[in-house]
């Protein structure tokens, strides 16, 4: 069953014919030819698929594409084109925080959605008081880092990218 | 995954009665259990009933015997209800529950009542090509013998085996939450205790819930207790999975003696296990490390385990030990 | 061919941390990897339907309900699908007769018009079969076949001297068994790939963009199956989501996609393996059980070891993990002996992952030797300086660069290691239990046959280099672009590296810690050979295609890279959880040809081993025979949470013997003995010797 949903996508308006079946990652890299996004397990279970939805990192993977009608959607080539890529882009690069690339868009999208989210003073699982507003440090970094795996194991480097990132420097 | 009609709910009364009057409907709310059931080819309705744009994303504080309650609607999403400052100062540990569960990816995306409802990770259930009971009542439970690290210890049946997966049903049971039913005779409470059933002969039904009923919001009753509470998760990685077990405690103190104490166990049963007998044994106790692991020994009694799972014993004595006397120190627990 | 003997090469680039070539076009997502190509026409979109048993026949496959899906184009199965020429390899032999050979195995292909509506006919293609009883569980009881060689080449069995008399005079014996369990690559990328298949003109028949380690390794092994010349099969991997073993050969959904394409009139088909069914039909590590005895002077100085292996293949194709290997050459000791025997089951089929046989040989190996440190009263690092040997216990050719030893002192000073107390439980943190453990890590140096490179001059002093090399995230587009600057003594800039595609030079496979080195050496000796024929001013336009000579020098040498690896455990005493706030790594590779990518190849690495240490287990339910984790929720690998502080550093030094550009390998040794760093810091930490992957909290709990 085929319905016609709209979605703007790195600041471009679409109107895609999609299937319910297809999932919101599937009408981006299939039906869109959108395809920063990456299908790593396509249940959840690896991030590479996480854009910024609506401002907030999200899965594309577990979601409908009929159920997000009218959603606005930032991937990392939104982020940075090639030629103009986001500080946080420039980071990955510098310290070495990709190997093989596949995670890595997904990566950089949940990058920016946790600083904004240490930003609004989100608690994580690593926060001592609950209440406190959090610091970006090595841990809270990585805990919230954590939806997004990464095979060649570059989490090291994309630290250090995150933390320079979140204004920190080399620490 | 079958074709499927798709139908975005006006109110919630008329998702219920679209989904009540369909017996292969289901509702979509956050979607993070649902379409990766859809294909696993583990469950397969003909209908969807969006109700995740329904207004029923506002948390308001009510009034309640002792003081104030909040009432959560469905659709808060976890993420949100975790950073609630009224969660974080008045029931941590339900802010620390989901922020023990899952990604922050998945946190933005699930809702409040979608997380209670999500099924089981066993791997039989997950996998349509062996048998399992709850996926397919009469086939057989393929974790009897099979994959059991997961596996329950307490209030398992023959015909099923497997233990509930989240972790904010955990601390909602601690709390005494109740969630607010929509169904087609009307609106009803129902507690978190007795939400989620044990597996008996009909390891398919999670919960007491009729088809057709919709959750629109969970209540939280204030306490001293939910005040000074935390949850301890034990699991493999350091993020990002399954607990091995966990620990929903909250203590309210006089000296220290205890006054009231809420414990719930996930990790260890078909539902979230709350451990009246090790509260009943602890209350009027001096809290100490010795107490709770005795109080922790005695809900254990009649604890069923195999070699793969027998570990979950010891490990959930010592985290309740560990949750409780951390509390007890105002120490931060996680 | 033209063959040129390659002279040592001077670092200018080399050495110097470029930044990633392809990194801009990564962290935009900008970079096309398989089943992203655009195709020239829409494709159909492949979905697998895999077998339920582990041994059978297909007694029936209905397609009906399938066909009458909207969308569903056709479906493939052992009744209709085109003919192979070869059948031998029984991984790749797919649709050919009703034969299963286990559980997962692939009995049809679904074509379709879109991802929906192939998954959906895959769901209903009712397939029937007459099942027969199976064995899927490794015992040592059941591991009794003797292969006739171990992976790639190495003898099965190795024996010297008497070792159960030195067994029986040594003052101490440590015999124990190990074991590590199932795992799997699981790389970020599923394996996919586009196939179309076009016989209507001269040249490339079947045309794959595909997800592999070694593009001409495909075309050699698909086209005389597909009956075609190896010049009408053209294979791309421009970009490569990891492979760590899993995309070193192809695999039976390659074949699948090729079957498919023959039969849909030159539409090309879309293939993705979903991450479930990359746990049936992808390869993975075999689980190994190692007998280990080693037999020593009081005073921890060995004479004898021996190292039984037991392990796993499929009945379908053999593939025998050379889990002993890094026994024969670790360690002196006059009395040795190792053997491989396997379990021949109805499984999916084993093969590569990251350091085939030095993973879990070292696993065993390194854990033994902790224990014999313990038995002895001795300090692990000393019972190494103890052992050293001389010569390469297994060939008796001189080692020409081992630096095992500095790499182990470099590494005590960096880590800290002379304060450790002697003894187990030594230390707690609050409510953990710490320790601090070492390993010893090798990985022998290879280059492979069959390498060459073209070397071309364009305008304005560029210079196109192609190699149908395969980045799969080592950092080939950058490092051989240093390689080939520094070899036609240009700036990086000036270079147009070509790779990826079975239509340039021949290529090995990226794996075997071999690339960069085969690659290389092919690089030079073009480039070189360049220079010499056409000067440094050339023509635009003018080329040369050569392959390195072989050094017969090397020949003389046993060649391996060394390194050391410390782990600080902490040990939860109540819950039994285990992490690991420090990991160091140091290492003796010969030159770092650039230290940025060398580093993340290094910290994988250890990441990787660290993973294996604490999580990973695919579980092979031997009732139904396949892997019921299998999927990235239930196969724990590291996240970030885990990874804490893991560092690695490298020895200053370079190795003419091993390659002109003075380096060998580094993509493997990282992951080698990590695992038993790891236990053996739990041990120090806890006094528990686990001596069982992973190293899971219930293994810490009384």
């Amino acid at each position: 069953m085929d319905s016609e949903i709209s979605l703007t996508v790195d600041g471009r308006r679409h109107t895609v014919a999609v299937d319910t079946r297809t999932t919101l990652l599937d009408a981006l890299r299939d039906r869109l030819g959108v395809t920063s996004p990456k299908k790593g397990c396509d249940h959840g279970q690896c991030g590479s698929c996480t854009v910024l939805l609506d401002g907030r990192r999200h899965l594309t993977c577990l979601a409908l594409a009929v159920s997000y009608d009218g959603a606005e959607i930032v991937t990392a080539a939104g982020l940075g084109p090639e030629d103009d890529l986001h500080p946080i882009q420039e980071a990955f690069l510098d310290h070495d925080g990709l190997q093989c690339g596949y995670c890595t868009p997904g990566q950089v999208c949940s990058a920016v959605g946790v600083l904004d989210e240490l930003k609004q003073g989100h608690p994580s699982h690593v926060s001592q008081d609950l209440e406190a507003t959090p610091e970006p440090s090595d841990d809270e970094l990585r805990e919230r880092m954590s939806g997004n795996l990464c095979r060649c194991g570059a989490y090291a480097n994309i630290l250090a990218a995150v933390r320079e990132a979140a204004g920190r420097g080399q620490a | 995954m079958r074709e499927l009609e798709y139908v975005r709910a006006d109110d919630a009364a008329s998702a219920v009665a679209l989904v009540s009057g369909e017996p292969e409907a289901r509702f979509l709310a956050g979607g993070t259990n649902l379409v990766d059931h859809l294909k696993l080819g583990i469950t397969a309705p003909r209908l969807l009933v969006d109700v995740s744009r329904l207004p029923l994303d506002a948390v308001e504080e009510y009034d309640a015997p002792g003081g104030t309650g909040l009432r959560i609607g469905a659709n808060v999403r976890n993420s949100d209800l975790a950073a609630h400052p009224a969660v974080r100062a008045s029931w941590p540990a339900v802010s620390r529950a989901l922020l023990a569960g899952a990604s922050g990816q998945i946190r933005h995306q699930a809702t409040t009542a979608g997380n209670l409802l999500q099924r089981t990770r066993c791997v039989y259930f997950q996998d349509a090509t062996t048998p399992c009971n709850k996926r397919e009542p009469g086939t057989g439970c393929s974790a009897v013998g099979g994959y059991a690290r997961y596996n329950a210890v307490l209030g398992a049946s023959p015909d099923c085996v497997t233990v509930h997966p989240s972790d904010l049903a955990v601390a909602l049971t601690a709390l005494d939450a109740q969630v607010v039913v929509l169904g087609v005779s009307g609106e009803r409470r129902i507690p978190m205790t007795g939400l989620h059933r044990l597996p008996g002969d009909r390891p398919d039904l999670d919960t007491v819930l009729e088809h057709g009923d919709l959750i629109t919001a969970v209540e939280l009753p204030p306490s001293a207790a939910a005040r000074r509470s935390t949850y301890q998760k034990a699991r493999d990685r350091a993020s990002y999975a399954f607990a091995l077990v966990s620990v929903a405690a909250g203590l309210e103190l006089d000296g220290d003696v205890v006054r009231d104490v809420r414990i719930a166990w996930g990790g260890v049963a078909h539902r979230p296990w709350r451990a009246t007998r090790a509260e009943d044994a602890l209350r009027g106790q001096q809290l100490t490390e010795e107490a709770v692991l005795a109080a922790a020994e005695l809900e254990l009694e009649g604890a069923t385990t195999t070699d793969q799972n027998a570990y979950k014993v010891p490990m959930i004595r010592n985290t309740t030990a560990l949750a409780c006397t951390r509390l007890a120190a105002g120490e931060v627990s996680r | 061919m033209t063959e040129q003997a390659a002279a040592p090469l001077q670092p200018r680039s080399m050495g110097t941390s470029t930044i990633r070539l392809d990194g801009r076009l990564k962290v935009s997502g900008a970079a096309p990897y398989a089943v992203e190509h655009p195709a020239d026409a829409p494709p159909l979109h492949a979905w697998l339907v895999q077998s339920t048993v582990a041994r059978g026949r297909v007694s029936a496959l209905d397609a009906q309900q399938a066909l009458a899906h909207p969308g569903v184009v056709s479906v493939l199965d052992h009744t209709n699908a085109p003919r192979l020429e070869d059948t031998s390899n029984g991984e790749l032999a797919i649709l050919q007769d009703a034969r299963v050979g286990f559980r997962g195995q692939i009995v049809a292909v679904v074509l379709a018009e879109t991802l929906e509506t192939a998954r959906e006919g895959a769901a209903l293609v009712r397939v029937t079969y007459q099942a027969e009883e199976h064995a899927a569980e490794l015992r040592v009881d059941n591991a009794t076949y003797r292969p006739d060689s171990v992976n790639p080449d190495m003898d099965t069995d190795t024996d010297e001297g008497d070792v159960e008399a030195a067994l029986a005079g040594a003052d101490v014996v440590v015999d124990e068994t190990y074991r590590t369990p199932y795992e799997h690559n699981s790389p970020m990328e599923p394996h996919a790939l586009v196939a179309t298949w076009d016989d209507a003109g001269e040249g490339t028949v079947l045309d794959l963009v595909d997800s592999t380690q070694g593009v001409h390794g495909v075309v050699s092994a698909l086209a005389p199956m597909l009956g075609l010349e190896p010049g009408q099969v053209r294979v791309r991997a421009p970009h490569v989501g990891g492979g760590f073993g899993s995309k070193g050969e192809p695999h039976s959904h390659e074949m699948a996609a090729a079957l498919a394409a023959r039969t849909t009139g030159g539409r090309p088909v879309s293939l993705a393996v979903t991450r479930q069914q990359m746990f049936a039909l992808t390869g993975y590590r075999t689980a190994t059980i190692s007998r280990f005895r080693l037999g020593a002077r009081s005073d921890g100085t060995l004479l004898a070891i021996d190292h039984q292996v037991f392990e796993q293949t499929s009945a379908i194709r053999e593939y025998a993990e050379q889990t002993a290997s890094p026994t024969r050459m670790m360690y002196a000791a006059p009395d040795r002996r190792t053997s491989h025997r396997l379990a021949v089951l109805d499984v999916a089929v084993p093969s590569w992952m990251r350091a085939p046989g030095e993973m879990p040989g070292m696993f065993a190996h390194e854990t033994a030797m902790d224990e014999l440190a313990v038995a002895c009263g001795v300090d692990p690092i000393v019972l190494r300086e103890l052992n050293e040997p001389a010569t390469d216990p297994e060939t008796g050719k001189p080692f020409n660069n081992r630096r095992l030893l500095d790499c182990l002192h470099r590494g005590a000073q960096r880590f800290g290691w002379s304060g450790r107390p002697a003894g187990a439980r030594a230390s707690a943190d609050g409510e953990w239990w710490v320790g601090t453990g070492v390993a010893s890590a090798t990985y022998p140096m290879m280059v492979q046959p069959g390498n060459s490179a073209r070397v071309r001059s364009l305008d304005g002093g560029r210079y196109s280099v192609a190699i149908g090399a395969v980045d799969i995230g080592t950092g080939a587009w950058t490092v051989l672009t240093q390689i080939a600057a520094d070899a036609l003594d240009v700036d990086p800039a000036a270079i147009e590296l070509e790779i990826g595609d079975s239509s340039l030079p021949a290529a090995t496979v990226a794996g075997g810690s071999s690339g960069t080195s085969s690659w290389g050496g092919a690089i030079v000796a073009a480039s070189q050979l360049f220079r010499n024929d056409h000067g440094d001013s050339p023509d635009p336009g003018v080329e040369t295609t050569a392959s390195a000579a072989e050094d017969p020098v090397a020949e003389e040498y046993a060649l391996h890279s060394f390194g050391a690896v410390f782990a600080e455990a902490r040990v939860h005493r109540y819950t039994g959880e285990v992490r690991v706030p420090r990991l160091l790594g140091v290492y003796s590779v010969g030159r770092v040809i650039n230290p940025l990518t060398a580093r993340s190849q290094f910290l994988g690495g250890l990441t990787m081993g660290l993973s294996a240490a604490l999580f990973e287990e695919s579980y092979r339910d031997a009732r139904f025979g396949h892997i019921v984790t299998q999927d990235l929720a239930t196969y724990h690998v590291a996240t970030h949470a885990d990874v804490t502080g893991v560092e690695a550093e490298w020895l200053d030094e370079e190795d003419y013997v091993a390659t002109p550009m003075g380096s060998r390998g580094i993509g493997e040794i990282g992951i080698v003995g990590t695992s038993a760093a790891v236990a053996n810091a739990t041990y120090h930490a806890t006094g528990l010797r686990v001596r069982e992957l992973p190293l899971t909290a219930d293994r810490f709990l009384p």
